[in-house]
């Protein structure tokens, strides 16, 4: 085993394309900074922090799939959305990849953008719809939070791999002989069963910070304003 | 405020244990990633590409490297030690720089700075947008 390598390297995206897909990434974190500025007070930045710092712990455990010979980590954007919500989430994950890409030589600098787009911008954005879907439809409960996590978390994935299909599609270097449904194939069904892992991890991390500190838990916070109109207002309404 | 503290120390230990420690038990086979963009290609038992035609042959060199690239401790021969320390270098540099980062950019001076949740009525919710 040469590498460890887990993310998009120098080379299998052309220049032009990862700078487009650069300029989408850096447009996506300086919303994500505008708008996660409201949510990030005293206490929410540090504990953003261990987000942050936990998702680069668990990308590092590569578990088993389906196959012999082929592993599957965290991408972290559905638990980051659930953690600390959509915008400060996202850039939890680039954090984690810029740290990865610049010290850690995981991912070329080049590709930056293109890695961002697909799991800090596609990944969080559609866990987040997800959760806010899920958590409105099922039972306020541990097994409703759990659902929602895992649903969240396996779609989310396996999205963010079909964001790199999109990517090769629109500047793969290799020449696939127009098979790129080969690939989209592969990327579909071993994110499909790393999802579930994924999805094991974000609801088992999610239940335990909920059970602990269900305050720090950005999901379970967001959802109660989310419903004003059936909360009595303290006081009495006429 | 004071138990976010313990939870924040709780929960970069469990990081630096993930990290550190578990890390060196992960599975050393490509991810989902690298063995769809090595479909095609014949790899022998150390990983790398012996023939066959598939996108990452076309992989080209990083552009810095450094010392802790691909997790590891440049000349630190033991690999336990190597991927564990590198690792847990990694969550502590994350959080340095995300929490920095984040508590930099925080909002201030709305509200008592540290009061556990209170929903006050009229508080605009920004998971709404």
């Amino acid at each position: 085993m040469e590498t460890l390598a887990m993310h998009i390297s120098n080379g299998i995206i052309n220049g032009p394309v990862a700078a487009l897909f650069a300029v989408i990434a850096l447009a996506a974190m300086a919303l994500a900074v505008q708008r996660g500025r409201q949510d990030l007070d005293d206490r929410l930045a540090p504990m953003a922090g261990l987000v942050a710092a936990f998702i680069f712990a668990v990308q590092m455990l590569n578990f088993p799939i389906f196959t012999a010979g082929v592993s599957g980590h965290l991408l972290g954007g559905a638990l980051a959305a659930m953690l600390v919500g959509p915008w400060v989430g996202a850039l939890c994950l680039a954090v984690v990849l810029v740290v990865q890409a610049l010290v850690f030589g995981d991912g070329g600098v080049a590709m930056l953008g293109l890695s961002i787009t697909n799991m800090a911008v596609i990944g969080v954005a559609v866990a987040y719809l997800l959760i806010a879907l899920l958590l409105r439809v099922l039972p306020r409960t541990v097994a409703g939070l759990a659902v929602t996590a895992f649903v969240a978390a396996l779609v989310s994935v396996v999205v963010a791999a079909l964001g790199f299909v999109l990517q090769y599609w629109l500047g793969g270097t290799a020449d696939l002989g127009g098979n790129l449904a080969g690939l989209a194939g592969t990327m579909a069904v071993s994110h499909l069963f790393i999802g579930i892992g994924e999805g094991l991890i974000t609801a088992t991390t999610v239940v335990t910070v909920a059970k602990v500190r269900p305050d720090l838990v950005y999901a379970l916070r967001a959802r109660r304003p989310a419903t004003p109109a059936t909360v009595p207002t303290v006081g009495g309404v006429r | 405020m004071k138990r976010s503290w313990g939870f924040l120390a709780g929960g970069l230990l469990v990081a630096l244990l993930l990290a550190g420690v578990v890390s060196n038990f992960a599975s050393p086979h490509p991810d989902g990633l690298d063995s769809s963009l090595r479909e095609g290609c014949t790899v022998d038992a150390d990983g790398e590409i012996t023939g066959g035609s598939c996108p990452a042959q076309q992989e080209k060199e990083h552009e810095i490297g450094g010392p802790l690239a691909d997790y590891g401790i440049a000349g630190l021969d033991n690999d336990f030690l190597s991927t564990g320390l590198s690792g847990g270098l990694g969550v502590l540099l994350t959080f340095a720089v995300a929490g920095g980062a984040f508590w930099l950019v925080r909002r201030r001076g709305t509200g008592p700075a540290g009061s556990p949740d209170v929903d006050r009525p009229g508080t605009p919710t920004p998971s709404q947008g």
